[in-house]
């Protein structure tokens, strides 16, 4: 495995050429964030297909939905606190409500996002979309992740939510690692932890694992890329064979990846402790992206801190 | 294939139209709930729409040839579903189950619910985007079915539905046509005592479309303004003068009958008024 880091931003732009190339029917709209959203390759390539809607983020989901409408298979770019955190009600009727084929690409997701800042910084974004009928929510760890989630979202037909940031993240996969939407992948094996964790934080986990192996702690890794439809079986798996669950993200820990897991085990007689790590009701602020994830503690070093002092 | 290409009288379109309110009127009673005055003063524009203009196939409702009529203004539905059974995309005797318990015929329009029905629709000002999509995806197949979109004078408050005409107008869509029902009224009261709307075409005009104001109960006036629109090379706003409750004196031009149904009593009266013999 290679260990140049990569965005998943650069992953998603590569691949939805590489979709476009063989599927006419793909359409890319953006809300004026062509380059930042990695669309530079499809708009050169494709100019009849690429539509700059200009600053209008409403306008671009309705204007997708309609061309959905038509038969076209529209994604459309923007930030994720723009799109889906402002664009929710247009998403909720004209895209889920009616099964329109739109996809919804949110860059510059989580708090590594940086020096920009709390506006900037999408922490909610997987709670709003996760609670709408219809919706499908893929969060990639890197950028070879990205692209495979890039392709499945496309394959797949109906609305979908893809959170990209633009972090260079540590790969944890490479173009052979199988993905499989709502099929978690498990990156490491272990009976004692199990640490779940999406996008970013998944580097975080195999990092945190290698630290509670030096300390005897058998760590298993599961790597929930899709947080709807929620991989209920690997869940209801790990909870029969460990002590302590963890999960991980760059997200608030109400609505996120931690809620769906603590659906899941909530529903079992007797299952391990569960203990979430993320944004805890709170805002970011602006700074260099490590800086940032170290003072919320989103690392790995607070999954071990955590991990030891639990069991 | 479709009614417009018979060119139906307008004594016979006329005859229509009173059908239609008929089933307005007996629906909302039959709901018990439900939008009557935007209803009835939209029902000479989707009667010119349905059978004087637009290509339409109730047999194939999702004909690929066909014109696209987007309802923006959901509340106003039973318009359209009173129009889609007067054209035979359904039977009229539906039209009783509007609102209730697994019908068809949802409370605001839902797209998959009924055939005839091209858009979801009542979160207000997220019908002219969706308009826009689908112009720009039947140029990029270029074909030549024309997008007729539908909406209130309240969503014109909505701020994307100014998004989606400053799009339209830079882009040029001319396979695009707006019409506006301009009644004067919104749930709150008289448009002018929420948020006045008075320069709406000259508002219009300045984001690059062409207007056209007309007396929104003619045919006529529809007919030849929809003629006008054909020719325009940017998308056409026809803004509809119209009387909210149309047909029905004791409903007409009052906004206290933007939200409610007629009682049993007054559909009675408003029957008479159409003339139903009881």
């Amino acid at each position: 495995m290679t260990k140049e880091k990569r965005t998943t931003r650069d992953g998603f732009g590569e691949a939805l050429v590489e979709a476009a190339r063989k599927d006419p029917h793909i359409v890319a709209l953006t809300a004026d964030l062509r380059e930042s959203m990695r669309l530079d390759g499809f708009a050169e390539q494709f100019p009849n297909r690429f539509f700059e809607i200009g600053v209008a983020e409403e306008n671009m989901v309705g204007i997708a939905a309609g061309l959905a409408l038509t038969g076209k298979t529209p994604v459309t770019c923007s930030y994720a606190v723009f799109n889906p955190q402002n664009t929710m009600g247009p998403i909720r009727s004209s895209v889920c409500y009616s099964k329109t084929n739109v996809k919804i690409i949110g860059g510059h997701a989580g708090i590594s996002t940086g020096p920009d800042g709390a506006t900037h910084q999408a922490l909610e974004d997987i709670a709003m979309m996760r609670t709408l009928p219809n919706m499908i929510v893929v969060v990639p760890a890197d950028y070879h992740e990205a692209k495979k989630a890039t392709q499945a979202i496309l394959d797949y037909h109906g609305p979908a939510y893809l959170r990209i940031g633009k972090y260079l993240t540590q790969p944890v996969s490479d173009e052979n690692t199988e993905f499989k939407l709502g099929k978690a992948t498990i990156l490491r094996e272990g009976n004692t932890v199990a640490i779940i964790a999406c996008g970013t934080m998944v580097a975080e986990a195999i990092k945190a694992a290698d630290q509670l192996e030096t300390h005897n702690v058998s760590t298993e890794v599961l790597n929930m890329h899709t947080i709807k439809p929620i991989d209920r079986f690997s869940i209801l798996e790990l909870a029969g064979h460990v002590q302590l669950i963890v999960t991980i993200e760059e997200h608030q820990i109400t609505g996120g990846l931690g809620s769906a897991v603590a659906e899941v085990l909530a529903e079992l007689p007797q299952h391990p402790p569960l203990h979430r790590i993320g944004m805890l009701d709170q805002f970011g602020e602006s700074g260099p992206s490590d800086a940032l994830l170290k003072k919320y503690g989103l690392t790995a070093d607070a999954i071990v801190d955590l991990a030891l002092s639990k069991i | 294939m479709n009614a417009a290409s018979q060119f139906l009288s307008q004594a016979e379109l006329t005859e229509i139209a009173r059908k239609i309110r008929v089933s307005i009127v007996s629906m909302l009673t039959a709901a018990g709930s439900g939008h009557t005055a935007g209803a009835l003063g939209m029902v000479e524009i989707f009667t010119s729409l349905y059978f004087d203009r637009a290509k339409i196939d109730p047999s194939n409702p999702s004909w690929p040839d066909r014109d696209y009529i987007l309802l923006s203004a959901g509340h106003t539905c039973p318009v359209l579903y009173a129009t889609l059974a007067e054209k035979g995309f359904f039977d009229k005797k539906e039209l009783d189950t509007f609102r209730d318990i697994n019908t068809r015929l949802q409370g605001h329009p839902h797209l998959h619910s009924l055939p005839g029905i091209e858009i979801t629709s009542g979160a207000l000002g997220q019908g002219l985007s969706q308009a826009v999509g689908m112009a720009l995806g039947l140029q990029l197949d270029q074909k030549d079915n024309r997008v007729y979109c539908i909406m209130s004078d309240g969503e014109q408050q909505e701020g994307q539905t100014w998004e989606a005409y400053m799009y339209a107008g830079d882009h040029s869509l001319s396979n695009l046509t707006a019409f506006i029902d301009r009644n004067h009224i919104q749930i709150g009261g008289n448009s002018n005592n929420v948020l006045p709307l008075n320069r709406l075409s000259e508002m219009i005009r300045s984001f690059g479309w062409e207007t056209i104001t007309i007396d929104g109960h003619s045919f006529s006036a529809l007919h030849s303004a929809m003629d006008r629109a054909e020719q325009h090379e940017q998308p056409t706003a026809i803004i509809c003068e119209t009387t909210p409750g149309k047909g029905v004196s004791f409903i007409e031009s009052d906004f206290e009958w933007h939200g409610k149904p007629p009682s049993e009593e007054e559909l009675q009266r408003a029957l008479e008024e159409l003339g139903v013999q009881s």
